[in-house]
């Protein structure tokens, strides 16, 4: 009741700044003609054809994060020497946002998906693999005590105490990680690709199709809260233990 | 037997030595319950990571029927004051966890009385029952030597009284020799048949008792001419 509510006010509200504005559809379209514009851009399978893109690059560069991630983490963090090498790299890199490295990874991977994948895959990596990481070396000792007493096998410590422990740790990287992935798709796209929902909006702007930018916005918020609903669906499923 | 040969131990601290354990010898006989009190700080716990293999103590040695120990094993298992349950694992993952048969986790789950809780998670169930998930992951490693350091004292006066009668329970149905490390002097009596009294640090033996109250025990005890004696003799000591 309260999100209709909220949603009401919001068309509201639009249609209010629509009129203050000047009526004026190129500038900012009006409720109606976005929904007109919804439907047609919908079945025509025009944006549908440039979701799946995005869905698909946004998939397969979080996977690959996901994976790189996660096993970079718990190397570096139970073999605690060879942390301390690789570290000051990884600290070094983080702070360069993935739009900054689009530039050169269209100069090595050309326009398309693999500059996108890789686009993706650097937004996403870094939360993962910090977060883990942060979970894998934040065990505390009394855990590993007890595995030292049980005289517990290191195989049996991983599977058993290290990865459990830090699986919530992971998911809040999962979580940031696709949020992080779902935009960096949209910016790799607005400069680097000829297709995906990035595309769309920049394609748009050039055509003035006011409209239709502000229905591929809407599509990549809705999209970006469902990918998110994803892991925190997955994140229950596979954390009972946890209130 | 459990035997403790002049165990020492110290630390440096800004160039200055710290002297914590000095001189510790004791034995334990096998299937004995034998408390080890002292003040707060005076190196229980030192002792407890000493003898679970934890720390390298820099003198001394502990045999355990004459064998050397140097390291962790399932042969001492420790249970430590705070919660040190796997909170990802139910009631009976965490007994099975350690368990020499898988077998028998059943059997350990209906000892400490939590068959009806088996699948529920730490964070559902009360900081007594939790205490009864280690004693039952202890127990079923299916060592004989069991070492609980300040198990109990983060409960409450009254289930800590209660528990304290199961523990006894398991303690006679089971046969394991337990060190007891507590600063509570009334649950040291009323459990132990002996009691190792520590001075302030650097901890020494002050005094070594037995506690000749016979078993079963009850809490009637605890007003008995003899249990009040003895607790005004300890707290004496300390």
């Amino acid at each position: 009741m309260k999100k209709i509510l909220t949603f009401i006010l919001l068309i509201t509200l639009w249609q209010i700044i629509f009129v203050v504005l000047g009526n004026d559809n190129y500038i900012l379209p009006s409720p109606k003609e976005t929904f007109i514009a919804f439907k047609d851009v919908l079945f025509s399978g025009e944006i549908i054809d440039h979701a799946l893109v995005s869905l698909k690059r946004v998939v397969v560069g979080f996977l690959m994060a996901s994976f790189v991630g996660i096993i970079f983490a718990l190397i570096l963090g139970y073999f605690k020497k060879f942390g301390e090498f690789i570290l000051p790299v990884v600290e070094m890199l983080r702070p360069i946002p993935p739009i900054a490295w689009i530039p050169i990874a269209i100069l090595i991977f050309g326009l398309g998906d693999t500059s996108a994948y890789f686009i993706v895959f650097l937004g996403a990596f870094f939360p993962i693999f910090t977060n883990t990481f942060f979970g894998v070396i934040s065990l505390p000792k009394i855990y590993s005590n007890i595995a030292l007493t049980f005289e517990t096998k290191k195989m049996i410590f991983l599977k058993k105490i290290l990865i459990p422990f830090s699986l919530p740790y992971l998911f809040i990287g999962l979580k940031i990680g696709i949020g992080m992935a779902w935009m960096s798709v949209i910016a790799a796209e607005l400069i680097g690709a000829q297709s995906g929902l990035g595309y769309f909006i920049q394609l748009n702007r050039l055509l003035l199709h006011t409209d239709k930018i502000i229905v591929g916005m809407i599509l990549i918020g809705l999209l970006g809260y469902f990918l998110n609903k994803i892991i925190s669906v997955l994140e229950k499923s596979l954390i009972p233990w946890k209130k | 037997m459990i035997q403790i040969n002049n165990l020492h131990h110290s630390f440096k601290n800004n160039n200055q030595t710290i002297n914590v354990l000095k001189d510790i010898s004791f034995n334990i006989e096998w299937q004995n319950f034998i408390s080890i009190v002292g003040p707060s700080g005076c190196g229980k716990t030192t002792l407890v990571n000493i003898l679970a293999g934890y720390l390298k103590n820099n003198g001394g040695e502990i045999y355990i029927n004459n064998k050397k120990i140097n390291k962790p094993g399932k042969d001492r298992v420790i249970i430590n004051q705070e919660n040190d349950l796997f909170e990802w694992m139910t009631v009976e993952e965490n007994i099975k966890f350690g368990a020499k048969n898988k077998e028998n986790v059943d059997k350990y789950l209906e000892i400490v009385g939590l068959t009806n809780f088996k699948d529920h998670y730490p964070y559902q169930i009360s900081g007594g029952m939790k205490k009864k998930t280690a004693i039952g992951r202890a127990l079923a490693a299916e060592g004989d030597f069991i070492i609980m350091d300040e198990p109990f004292s983060s409960l409450d006066y009254q289930y800590r009284e209660k528990i304290h009668d199961e523990l006894l329970y398991i303690w006679q149905k089971t046969k394991k020799t337990i060190l007891l490390i507590t600063h509570d002097i009334e649950e040291a009596i009323y459990l132990s048949n002996k009691i190792i009294v520590f001075s302030d640090r650097p901890a020494t033996i002050k005094e070594t008792m037995e506690i000749n109250l016979g078993y079963p025990r009850n809490y009637k005890i605890k007003n008995s001419q003899g249990f009040i004696e003895l607790k005004n003799k300890i707290r004496e000591l300390i």
